[in-house]
């Protein structure tokens, strides 16, 4: 293990080391605690410029509840719900089926198609801005969820093929070859023995693909406009302007805004991690 | 490779064999033409969104269009007036900042990672929470931070208070703001890098670390001769997550300036939008040749990626 681990190390550096963890993670996460402590003051705090001292009186409850019920915070959440759900499932479906593609046959253009996929992952958003928009405004679906699902998973299928390809390649490939001399046909290769094989790797992009969409903002101002389609991180903006200088209900607006992608990388953590490493360094 | 559980992997006798008859073209060509059918769909759908909007993007640099009426062809007109505008410029800087400064990312992530690698109660905890900024919306962190900076009551300037300096009104000042959103775009981004080498330092051979021991190496040589050869994959990937980051840097000086004061935080990313979609105008065709520039930067770095990665599946 590097470095040495401290249990080997003197008494003072044992101690030491045990009272600098805690300090330096409150230093790391000090903007996200001074957000989290503005959520809860009341308004009069802010207009006597008590910024930082004891809050006069702890609000929390009523700061939360106003933005679940007196603002539009509810139906944004939502918005983010049903475009981000339908991409992790569109998305995955997609990517297991390129990736066992890729994976599994050797043909000639094998190499050129994954490339192509793991290029076109990495390529700038802003090259595909105008043909995208127009795309979408052509098929009616400018302002539309649809339209936003629709893109999301054709572009995450660029890293989520790049993940299952690797990952297959990593089976072992006798079981692929053993059911091929039974003579099962290769679609039920593909449904009855790495399809099942493929679950933690299933897991590791849900979670990873969940995040990316629940956090994306660009496309969002891109391709939807109002209260009807944007997601959470576009309709804060719109949710700040509402309330602008209460800061208390911004501070809210904003930790409930982050909080599904957080709470689902502490439920899925294992998964999450191994996705974020793209299974290669293991 | 373990053996698996009977429920994760049904013996291939157990599976009905396909078909009753033995249906002999497909038969014979089953194993060419089957790859062709999974790709398609993801294909097609690829293709469309992304593939083909990078080639139509070129062609719509070569216009003039406000998006709606009709397209006028200008050649390299666009191209032209990106050489004599300033503000491409202020951008194309920015841009290079934002890529020097953010690679900070590596070092920051693999500091905080050997600080954490360690056995004590309650620290898989800690590494979580060290993480926690890389889950957050970059929306988010940037509102946090621009808060933080704030200059009447931002927590920044208090702490500068305390030792007699300030404020600075970090986003408002041309001098500082770049730095500023970089700074808030580091703070993910080294827990993204922190993640990468906690991982890679689990897989760290033992054995050579106690043989580096026993010769009384000093830490720090250990670490530069045998763990960071050891971590080389977990740093390509961090140079490569490190790099797109930096170049698509959009939402963080979106939230914080949005673009401002004065242009002064503009990077080609958010320039290109500004030009094309926002209240100065619908310049698609301007806006095109800007994301060009851009995506010709990248294509350095992705051909880089491609040719790492193709080196390395030649040698397996």
């Amino acid at each position: 293990m590097f470095p040495t681990p401290i249990d080997k190390q003197p008494r003072g550096a044992q101690i030491a080391y045990q009272s600098l963890i805690p300090v330096a993670l409150i230093l790391w996460l000090l903007p996200l605690i001074a957000v989290a402590i503005f959520s809860i003051r009341p308004d009069a705090d802010f207009a006597n410029a008590n910024y930082w001292g004891w809050p006069s009186s702890f609000e929390g409850v009523t700061n939360y509840s106003k933005v679940f019920f007196e603002s539009d915070m509810p139906r944004y959440l939502l918005n983010s719900v049903l475009i981000t759900v339908p991409t992790v499932i569109g998305a995955v479906a997609l990517s297991c089926m390129t990736g066992f593609a890729l994976g599994i046959y050797k043909f000639r253009a094998n190499i050129w198609i994954f490339f192509l996929f793991v290029a076109g992952n990495f390529v700038p958003f802003q090259i595909l801005m105008v043909p995208v928009r127009d795309l979408t405004l052509d098929l009616g679906l400018y302002n539309t969820k649809t339209g936003l699902v629709l893109f999301h998973i054709a572009f995450q299928t660029g890293f989520c093929t790049l993940f299952m390809r690797n990952f297959i390649r990593a089976l072992p490939f006798e079981l692929i070859e053993a059911a091929r001399v039974e003579g099962v046909s290769e679609w039920r290769i593909f449904v009855f023995v790495v399809l099942p094989l493929m679950k933690p790797a299933i897991a590791a992009l849900a979670v990873l693909i969940f995040t990316f969409i629940w956090n994306d903002y660009f496309w969002a101002v891109v391709l939807t406009q109002g209260a009807e389609s944007q997601p959470v991180t576009a309709g804060i903006t719109s949710f700040n302007a509402q309330y602008r200088a209460a800061y208390h209900l911004m501070s809210a607006g904003s930790i409930v805004a982050a909080l599904p992608p957080v709470a689902m990388f502490f439920l899925m953590q294992r998964h999450f991690i191994a996705g974020l490493t793209l299974g290669a360094v293991k | 490779m373990a053996p698996l559980p009977p429920s994760t992997a049904p013996r291939p006798a157990a599976i009905p064999a396909s078909g009753p008859a033995p249906r002999g073209w497909w038969r014979r060509n089953q194993i060419a033409i089957t790859p062709w059918l999974f790709l398609a769909p993801g294909i097609l759908f690829f293709a469309i969104y992304v593939l083909i909007p990078v080639f139509q993007s070129f062609n719509v640099s070569l216009y003039d269009w406000d998006g709606l009426g009709e397209a006028e062809y200008v050649g390299l007109a666009n191209y032209e007036e990106m050489y004599w505008d300033d503000a491409f410029y202020t951008s194309l800087r920015n841009n290079v900042i934002w890529l020097v400064l953010y690679l900070l990312a590596i070092p920051g992530g693999l500091a905080i990672a050997l600080f954490l690698n360690q056995t004590v109660t309650g620290i898989r905890i800690y590494k979580s929470l060290f993480f926690f900024p890389f889950v957050i919306s970059q929306v988010v962190v940037g509102l946090v931070f621009s808060w933080f900076y704030d200059p009447s009551f931002g927590l920044l300037n208090v702490m500068l208070g305390w030792f007699g300096a300030g404020p600075i009104n970090v986003l408002g000042d041309e001098r500082w703001v770049t730095y500023g959103i970089i700074a808030a775009g580091l703070w993910p981004q080294t827990a993204y890098c922190m993640i990468l080498y906690l991982t890679g330092l689990n897989a760290v051979d033992p054995e050579q670390i106690e043989a580096g021991r026993l010769d009384n190496a000093k830490e720090f040589r250990m670490l530069w001769h045998i763990i960071l050869p050891q971590l080389r994959p977990a740093t390509f990937i961090a140079f490569v997550v490190t790099i797109i980051g930096a170049l698509r840097s959009f939402d963080l000086i979106s939230i914080m300036t949005a673009g401002g004061p004065f242009g002064e935080s503009r990077v080609l990313s958010f320039y290109m939008f500004e030009v094309a979609l926002s209240e100065y105008g619908f310049r698609m065709g301007y806006g095109a040749a800007i994301a060009v520039v851009l995506f010709l930067i990248m294509l350095v770095f992705i051909t880089y990626f491609l040719w790492s990665m193709y080196r390395e599946e030649r040698g397996r």
